[in-house]
């Protein structure tokens, strides 16, 4: 399943990230190498095995369902590139 | 007196107690030693105010007689670990000017038994690398070169500055994590002890994300027995942490001594790999007759799907970084890059703010989780994960206690010298610590000697889960017999 520029550009783009002209043959190119290597695993058979979906055995905690931290919005911004009255501040999302 | 960079965590903990030299000194000693080794790029920011009030403290609590268990122990963290009020960047010039407003719960746990905080120490980008050359900060230097020569070789990584620091006494243990090896890997490049636990004995909470379901905070330290008492502190159940083991940490250290006689050690014959070299085979044959002689059994195992280990980490890893690493986007913390609209200042700000190696693993991640390909890549690896652990859980099913395994397939290597090697030749590095990760097992590196051009061999032991105290026992016995290793302080 090899990668040509076109899908280089729609991975890159639905990651956020920005890639230049000559930045997409260099990473076709760097994408198919390990999709090359990870191929070797088309030679397992894995139709009887379940997907491992917890490290170790052990079931997911839970608990109560309320409210057990925040009440200092100040800190949560204070790291922002822009803020406003503790608001992040963006570009204009809705017209 | 005695240079107090070249002693241990538990020497130093005698020496504090007995008042032969206070936490002032001992953290003043390690401070000047910082200063003095800045060529090795170990430390990315240095808090000496922050380290000699700690050590105050301390003083003032051994004085009363209410010190903790690492009163007065400087330790130096990794820059994954997010230390409140002090700059945390996982190395990447995303997070340049990232101030926590909040403690990692791995160092909040050394600082409540007393440890003094030294200062951030270098790693790979998002702990992403081999080398410590992806870091936005340039790479740490290994304090080791090889006999004869002043080409500056890698300290490993991702946990590159650590094992640097402690190779060459700038701190006297350091917090480190480990995803793939980045743990055991810098620990066997430099000479030093590392201890990747198990996956949930130490809490992930506050520490940089990389892959979830792989990364496990972990010490390197210049012994077998500063490893089990640092792991005891940083060790524990944490409810801010849905995966951390709620089980009760026992006291490691304890381990350190306890016969090994009669043990039983698996040698996985799936480890030979092409391109091991010869030293290290050889050393690795030490490293069983040292065990067999001190009383252990040796018997060869086989772990069968070990040769997929890389190709399954290679899918996995990434495609969970894609899904932690999508919070950069320069809206809540970190460097924004303006662009027209939301969607540009998102890419903008990513196309800046990762480097090249943490950009290709997000792309890798993000094709494999993408529509029409997520069942062939990522629930495939997941299934081939199944099998390898199962493959461990049969080993051990039949009376294994722990696996020996070389810890790395090479030496260090310069800084740069594989700059031209592809991606997967890098991965390479990973092809004996990945599996553990992948069960979630306890993986220990000690050094096991010198190799042919004068730089450390390590060996690996990897144990069943949550038993840390075998690792402990095995690699003491090593230690032992291998005695410890000291690097030439060329730089001072």
């Amino acid at each position: 399943m090899a990668v040509d520029e076109k899908t280089v550009r729609r991975i890159a783009h639905l990651a956020r990230i920005r890639v230049t002209d000559e930045e997409v043959p260099h990473l076709r190119n760097e994408l198919n190498a390990i999709l090359d290597f990870v191929a070797q695993l088309d030679e397992v058979d894995v139709s009887a095995v379940e997907p491992m979906t917890s490290v170790l055995p052990m079931e997911l905690r839970q608990r109560e369902d309320v409210v057990t931290d925040g009440g200092y919005a100040e800190r949560i911004v204070a790291n922002a590139p822009q803020s406003d009255d503790n608001y992040f501040v963006v570009p204009k999302v809705v017209e | 007196m005695t240079d107090l960079t070249r002693i241990t965590v538990a020497q130093a903990r005698d020496g504090l107690k007995a008042r032969t030299f206070s936490a002032t000194e001992l953290t003043q000693a390690h401070l000047d030693a910082i200063e003095a080794a800045k060529s090795l790029n170990a430390y990315v920011l240095v808090t000496p105010e922050k380290a000699l009030e700690g050590a105050k403290a301390a003083d003032a609590r051994l004085a009363a007689g209410e010190a903790g268990p690492l009163e007065g122990i400087p330790i130096g963290v990794k820059d994954l670990f997010a230390t409140e009020g002090v700059r945390t960047t996982a190395c990447s010039r995303i997070l340049e000017n990232f101030v926590p407003s909040y403690e990692s719960t791995v160092t909040a746990n050394l600082w409540r038994d007393g440890a003094v905080h030294l200062g951030k120490l270098n790693n790979d980008e998002f702990a992403m690398g081999s080398a410590n050359e992806t870091s936005c900060f340039g790479p740490s230097v290994n304090p080791w070169r090889r006999t004869g020569s002043e080409v500056p070789l890698t300290s490993g990584g991702s946990s590159g500055g650590s094992s640097a620091a402690v190779a060459a006494g700038l701190c006297l243990g350091a917090t480190a994590t480990d995803t793939g090896g980045s743990i055991r890997q810098p620990a066997a490049f430099t000479g030093t002890v590392g201890i990747k636990p198990t996956y949930g004995r130490c809490s992930r909470w506050g520490t940089v994300a990389f892959a979830s379901s792989l990364d496990q905070a972990g010490v390197i330290t210049r012994t077998v027995r500063d490893s089990a008492i640092l792991l005891r502190s940083i060790a524990g159940f944490d409810p801010k942490d849905s995966t951390s083991a709620d089980r009760p940490v026992p006291d490691y250290e304890a381990a350190i001594g306890r016969s090994v006689k009669g043990l039983k050690i698996g040698i996985p014959k799936e480890y030979r790999v092409e391109g091991l070299s010869p030293e290290i085979d050889a050393l690795w044959q030490r490293g069983a007759d040292w065990l067999r002689d001190a009383g252990a059994e040796v018997v060869e195992v086989s772990l069968p799907h070990t040769s997929y280990a890389l190709a399954v980490y290679y899918i996995v890893a990434p495609a969970e970084a894609s899904s932690n690493l999508a919070r950069y986007d320069g809206v809540r913390y970190g460097v924004r890059v303006p662009g027209k609209d939301i969607a540009e200042l998102y890419e903008n700000t990513r196309a800046a703010g990762f480097g090249r190696e943490v950009k290709r693993r997000i792309l890798i991640g993000t094709y494999v989780l993408s529509a029409g390909y997520y069942d062939a890549y990522y629930v495939k690896a997941q299934k081939i994960r199944t099998l390898i652990r199962q493959d461990f859980e049969n080993v051990y099913a039949s009376g294994v206690d722990a696996i020996l395994t070389p810890a790395t397939p090479t030496p260090a290597f310069g800084i740069g010298e594989k700059a031209n090697a592809s991606p997967v030749e890098m991965y390479l590095n990973d092809v004996f610590t990945v599996t553990v990760n992948m069960a979630g097992l306890p993986g220990l590196a000690v050094p096991a000697g010198l190799g042919a051009e004068g730089l450390p061999l390590g060996l690996q032991l990897i144990g069943r889960p949550f038993d840390e105290e075998t690792l402990f026992a095995l690699g003491e016995a090593i230690e032992q017999a291998a005695g410890r290793l000291d690097a030439p302080r060329w730089w001072s």
